[in-house]
C-alpha cells in the first residue's frame, strides 16, 4: 500500500471518529441523531480529502500519518467548540478551510524545492521581527486579556505571533546550517547577530507582555541551537539565562509575579487572579477515568454563565479532559506524542542540514506549545495564554499550525524520495 | 545532527508524557477532595440537575416543595417552589442556588437527591448516570399537619416566638411554627427582603425560634422541678407549704409573681396549679441546682433537640452564660432557688419543652421528635418509613401520672384556665418570666391532651409580651391543639 493510500485510508477513520464525536453532542443536546451531525461529518471528511488530493500532486513522498493525525486533532477541537458555543464552530470551520489552502497553497508553491527559502533567511529574519513587533505598534496593535498580541486591520484581527515562530524558525534553520561549524566553536563575535535577534525578540516579548510566547521562541531557538551545534553548554548557559531573566522580571513586572502566584497557590485569590485556575483544575477533575462524555460536561452555572473564562481558547484542554476523562486525554495527548515522534523522525531521515533544522524546529515549537499551555492548565508550570495547536478556537493558530505541517511534509517528501532513490 | 535530533525527541516526548501525568493527578488522585470542596461550581450546578424529590405535608398529598424545571444553555435544571410559602418556611427550609439549603432541605438532602444508595439501587442510578438521564430523588413525606400549622402560625401573628406540637407515643412533629416567618420563594431572588422583617418582630425571620430560639421558661420550667422533686422521693403530692410570698435566698427576697396575697398553707398540687415560686424555691434550696438539672438532662436539656434538622439548627436547652452553655463544672455555684422556677440563666427551646411536656403525657418515656415520616422512591415503592425511637425513661410513670393530675388541675381552675377546650381534659403550665421592663415578659405555655389518652403535646413561647403565660400563649395552644384534636378531615389526614 502506498503512502498516500494509507492516508486516504486514515482520513476516512478520522472522519468515521469525528463524525460519533459530533453525533455524541447532538445526542446529548438534542437526544436525537439527526443526519446533520452525518452530513457535518462528510463535509469534514471531504476538505481533507481535497487536502489529500494537494498532498497526492505536490508530495507524493511524504509522512502518511500527519495530515490524519492534525485532522483528528482539529476534528476533536471543532467539535468540542461547537459543543460550548455555535457560532464559534462556525467560524473555526471557516478558518479550517483558509487553513487547508494555506497547506495547499504552501505546498504546491515549495512542491519544486523549499530550500530556495535558505537564500532568504535573513528576510525571515527580519520578517519574524517585523511580525512580533506589529502588535506594539499603535494604531494597528490591540490588546487582548492584558496581552498586546492581536493586529486589527479592518474587520480582521490576527496574531502576528503565530506566523512569526515559523518565519523565526526558517531563519534559524538557514542562519544555523550555515554558521553551525563556526558557532560551534563559540566565539563571542559568532554569536554576535545571533543574541542581537534574540535580544530584539526579548524587548519585543516584554512590550507586548507576551509570556508564553516568550518562552516558546527562547525553547525552539535553545533546540535549534543544540541540534546545530551539538553544544550542551550552550543549553546550560541558555537556560541560566532566561531563569535569569524570568527573575528580573518576576520582580519588575507585576503581572509576571500574579501568574507565579497563582500557579504555587491560585487559592490564595479564588475569586480574583486564581479564578481561571481553580475553574479549570475543577473541570479537568470532574472528567474523572471515563469522562462525562461529549456534550455532557458542565462549564456553564444553572444560570447559563460560563464557569471558565476563555474555555474555547486557552482552557481547551480543560474542557476536552472533562468530556473524554482521563482515558480519553491520554489517547488524545498520544497523537500530541505521536505527532511529535513523526516529526522528529522526519528530522533524522532529511539528508541535508537546512531540512533537518527546519524539520526539528517546527516539530519541537510545536511539542513545547502544547506543552508550555497544557502545562499552565496542569499547574506544571506558570500558566500563559497560549493556543493549543489545532484544536483552540483562532483563526491565526490553525492557519500557521497548517503551514508548519504543510513544511513537515516538504521536508518528508523530499527525505524518503531521496531514500528510495539511493 | 541525528544524535541531537534523536536526544531531542526523547526530550519533547517526555514534555507530552509530563501532561499525561499532570492530567492523571488531578483526574485521579487529587478528584475526590475536589469534589468535595465548597466553591466547585460544577458540583453546585450538579446539584440542580437533579430532579428532587418533593416534600409533603402528613397527608402525602399537599405539597410543601415541588420543582420548576428550566432550561439554560441546553441543560434541564430543577428549581424549587414553595407552594404553601411561608407555612413551612423553617421546617421544611430551602434549597437556592445562592443561599445553599436549610431545613430537612438539607438534612434529608441525600434522601431528595436520590444520593441513598444500597446495593438494590446503585446499579439503577449508575446505569442512569452513564445513559445521562436525569436523575430523580425521592419524595419525602412529612409528620406536619398543615392546617394545624396554618393554625398556629397564623394564631403567632408575626410575634416573636414559636410553637411545636408533637405526638406523645412515636414524637412526631405534627406543628413547627416560628414567627415570623419568610417565602422561602425570595431567598433566591431577594434575600435583602426576606432578611429585612417588618411586621411586630423585625428579626432574624430566618432564625428557626422552634429548635434554635432560646426562651427564659419561667415557671414552665416547674414541670422539670415538679418531675425532680416527685421522681427523687424527696417530695410527693401532698407535702405541704407555707407561701409568705417571697423566700428568702441568700438573705435576699425572692418574690411570688404577685406579693400582695400569699397563699399560706399549701400542697404541692396547689403550689404547682397556682404557680407559687416561693414553694418551688424551698424546693430547689432543698434539692440543690444539681438534681434539679441532673433532670433536665433527662428531659433532653444539655443536647441538641434530636429532630431531624440540620445541626446548626438546633440548640441545647439549659444554664447559659456570656451565650454558652455554662459548663457542668460550675453548675454547684447555679441558684438552685431561681432556677426551680425557670429563672437563674435558664434557657429553653420550644422544642425542648413540647418535649417535656410531651414526657409526662408518655408515661414519663421521651421519644425522639422527627419530622420525616417516610421517604418514597419515584416508582411509589417506599425506601424507608421511620419507627418511632425511645430516647429515654426520663421519670417513673407513678410521677408522670401524679403530675398529669396536677397540670390539669392548673388548667381546670389555675393559671391556665384560658387552655380549656370543650369536652377534652388539658393538662398544662404557665409560664411568665419578667424581664424588668415593661412589655418584655416572655409568655410560656406547655400542655398536653386528652389527659386520658395523649395525642398532642404542645409548647407556645413568646417574647416582648405584656401579658402572661395564661392570658397569651394559652389561648395559642389551645387553638393548635383544637385544629389536632380536631377529626382529620379527608384533605389532612
Amino acid at each position: 500500500m502506498s503512502a498516500r493510500t494509507r492516508e486516504l485510508f486514515s482520513l476516512i477513520l478520522v472522519g468515521v471518529l469525528v463524525g460519533t464525536a459530533f453525533a455524541s453532542v447532538y445526542i446529548a443536546r438534542q437526544e436525537v441523531v439527526s443526519t446533520e451531525s452525518l452530513s457535518y461529518a462528510l463535509f469534514f471528511l471531504g476538505l481533507y480529502v481535497c487536502a489529500h488530493i494537494v498532498t497526492r500532486i505536490a508530495v507524493p513522498h511524504a509522512d502518511p500519518y500527519l495530515l490524519p493525525m492534525a485532522g483528528l486533532l482539529t476534528g476533536i477541537g471543532l467539535t468540542e467548540i461547537y459543543r460550548l458555543n455555535e457560532d464559534e464552530a462556525f467560524r473555526q470551520g471557516l478558518w479550517i478551510v483558509i487553513g487547508l489552502a494555506a497547506f495547499a497553497g504552501t505546498l504546491l508553491a515549495l512542491r519544486r524545492d523549499y530550500r530556495v527559502l535558505e537564500s532568504y533567511k535573513y528576510l525571515f529574519g527580519i520578517g519574524a521581527l517585523v511580525l512580533l513587533a506589529l502588535p506594539a505598534m499603535p494604531v494597528v496593535g490591540k490588546t487582548v486579556n492584558g496581552a498586546r498580541l492581536w493586529v486589527e486591520l479592518g474587520p480582521m484581527r490576527f496574531q502576528p505571533g503565530e506566523f512569526a515562530k515559523i518565519a523565526l524558525i526558517v531563519f534559524l534553520a538557514g542562519y544555523l546550517r550555515e554558521k553551525r561549524e563556526v558557532l560551534a566553536q563559540a566565539r563571542l563575535k559568532d554569536l554576535g547577530p545571533l543574541l542581537l535577534i534574540w535580544g530584539c525578540a526579548m524587548a519585543v516579548l516584554v512590550l507586548t507582555n507576551d509570556l508564553g510566547g516568550g518562552l516558546l521562541y527562547f525553547g525552539i531557538f535553545l533546540a535549534m541551537l543544540y541540534v546545530a551545534t551539538a553544544q550542551v553548554w550552550f543549553v546550560v548557559a541558555g537556560t541560566a539565562m532566561f531563569v535569569g531573566g524570568a527573575a528580573l522580571v518576576y520582580t519588575q513586572v507585576g503581572r509576571v509575579a500574579e501568574r507565579v502566584r497563582m500557579w504555587l497557590d491560585p487559592w490564595s485569590d479564588a475569586d480574583g487572579g486564581g479564578y481561571q485556575t481553580i475553574q479549570s483544575i475543577y473541570a479537568i477533575a470532574n472528567g474523572h477515568f471515563g469522562g462525562t462524555g461529549f456534550g455532557q460536561g458542565t462549564f456553564t452555572d444553572a444560570d447559563g454563565n460560563q464557569l471558565i473564562p476563555y474555555v474555547s481558547t486557552d482552557f481547551i484542554y480543560s474542557a476536552l479532559a472533562q468530556e473524554l476523562g482521563l482515558v480519553g486525554i491520554s489517547a488524545f495527548l498520544l497523537v500530541y506524542m505521536l505527532f511529535a515522534a513523526r516529526g522528529f523522525r522526519i528530522a533524522m531521515l532529511a539528508q541535508d542540514g537546512f531540512s533537518k533544522l527546519l524539520a526539528v524546529g517546527l516539530t519541537f515549537c510545536f511539542t513545547l506549545q502544547t506543552f508550555i499551555i497544557v502545562g499552565g492548565i496542569v499547574r506544571i508550570i506558570p500558566l500563559t495564554g497560549i493556543t493549543l495547536p489545532f484544536v483552540s478556537y483562532g483563526g491565526s493558530s490553525i492557519v500557521a499550525n497548517f503551514v508548519l505541517l504543510a513544511g513537515l511534509l516538504l521536508v518528508s517528501n523530499r527525505a524518503n524520495e531521496q531514500m528510495g532513490r539511493a | 545532527m541525528n544524535k541531537q535530533i534523536s536526544r531531542l525527541a526523547v526530550a519533547g516526548l517526555v514534555l507530552v508524557t509530563s501532561l499525561i501525568v499532570g492530567t492523571t493527578y488531578w483526574q485521579a488522585w487529587a478528584a475526590p477532595s475536589l469534589a468535595e470542596r465548597q466553591d466547585n461550581a460544577i458540583k453546585v450546578v450538579a446539584q440542580f440537575t437533579i430532579k428532587r424529590g418533593l416534600i409533603y405535608a402528613g397527608d402525602g398529598v399537599t405539597r410543601l416543595a415541588v420543582n420548576r424545571q428550566r432550561r439554560v444553555s441546553g441543560q434541564t435544571f430543577y428549581f424549587r417552589r414553595y407552594p404553601k410559602g411561608e407555612l413551612t418556611a423553617h421546617a421544611v427550609g430551602y434549597s437556592t442556588r445562592a443561599r445553599s439549603r436549610t431545613g430537612l432541605e438539607r438534612s434529608r438532602n441525600d434522601y431528595l437527591t436520590g444520593a441513598n444508595r444500597n446495593l438494590s439501587t446503585i446499579v439503577d442510578t449508575t446505569l442512569d448516570e452513564l445513559r445521562g438521564k436525569t436523575i430523580e430523588g425521592n419524595d419525602v413525606i412529612t409528620t406536619i399537619r398543615w392546617r394545624a400549622q396554618q393554625v398556629a402560625l397564623d394564631a403567632l401573628g408575626g410575634q416573636c416566638g414559636a410553637a411545636v406540637a408533637l405526638e406523645p407515643s412515636t414524637g412526631k412533629v405534627l406543628v413547627l411554627a416560628s414567627s415570623p416567618s419568610f417565602d422561602p420563594n425570595l431567598v433566591e431572588r431577594n434575600f435583602a427582603a426576606v432578611q429585612r422583617g417588618r411586621g411586630p418582630c423585625p428579626v432574624a425571620p430566618l432564625l428557626n425560634r422552634g429548635t434554635a430560639g432560646l426562651f427564659i421558661p419561667g415557671s414552665t420550667f416547674k414541670v422539670v422541678t415538679a418531675a425532680a422533686a416527685l421522681d427523687s422521693g424527696r417530695y410527693t403530692p401532698d407535702s405541704t407549704f407555707v407561701d409568705p410570698g417571697y423566700c428568702i435566698e441568700y438573705g435576699q427576697r425572692v418574690n411570688n409573681y404577685d406579693t400582695t396575697s400569699p397563699f399560706g398553707r399549701v400542697n404541692f398540687g396547689q403550689a404547682l396549679q397556682n404557680s407559687i415560686n416561693s414553694s418551688f424555691c424551698e424546693m430547689g434550696k432543698e434539692m440543690g441546682a444539681e438534681v434539679i438539672l441532673d433532670y433536665a438532662r433527662r428531659f433532653g436539656f444539655y443536647e441538641d433537640p434530636p429532630v431531624d434538622l440540620p445541626a446548626d439548627e438546633r440548640v441545647p436547652s439549659g444554664l447559659y452564660q456570656g451565650g454558652r452553655l455554662l459548663p457542668q463544672s460550675q453548675e454547684g455555684r447555679a441558684d438552685p432557688g431561681r432556677l426551680a422556677f425557670g429563672q437563674e440563666r435558664m434557657l429553653v427551646t420550644p422544642m425542648q419543652m413540647a418535649m417535656v411536656a410531651a414526657t409526662v403525657a408518655n408515661g414519663g418515656v421521651v421519644m425522639e421528635p422527627y419530622l420525616t415520616d417516610r421517604v418514597r422512591a419515584p416508582d411509589g415503592s417506599i425506601v424507608q418509613r421511620m419507627e418511632p425511637d425511645e430516647l429515654r425513661r426520663a421519670i417513673k410513670e407513678e410521677t408522670a401520672s401524679q403530675l398529669t393530675s396536677m397540670m390539669e388541675s392548673v388548667v381546670s381552675g389555675g393559671t391556665g384556665t384560658a387552655a380549656q377546650v370543650a369536652g377534652v381534659r388539658v393538662a398544662g403550665k404557665t409560664g411568665t418570666a419578667e424581664t424588668g421592663q415593661a412589655g418584655r415578659n416572655v409568655a410560656g405555655f406547655i400542655a398536653f391532651a386528652p389527659v386520658d389518652r395523649p395525642q398532642v403535646a404542645v409548647a407556645v413561647y413568646l417574647q416582648n409580651q405584656s401579658g402572661t403565660g395564661g392570658s397569651v400563649a394559652a389561648p395559642i395552644a389551645k387553638q393548635i391543639m383544637e385544629a389536632l384534636l380536631r377529626r382529620p378531615s379527608n384533605s389532612e389526614r
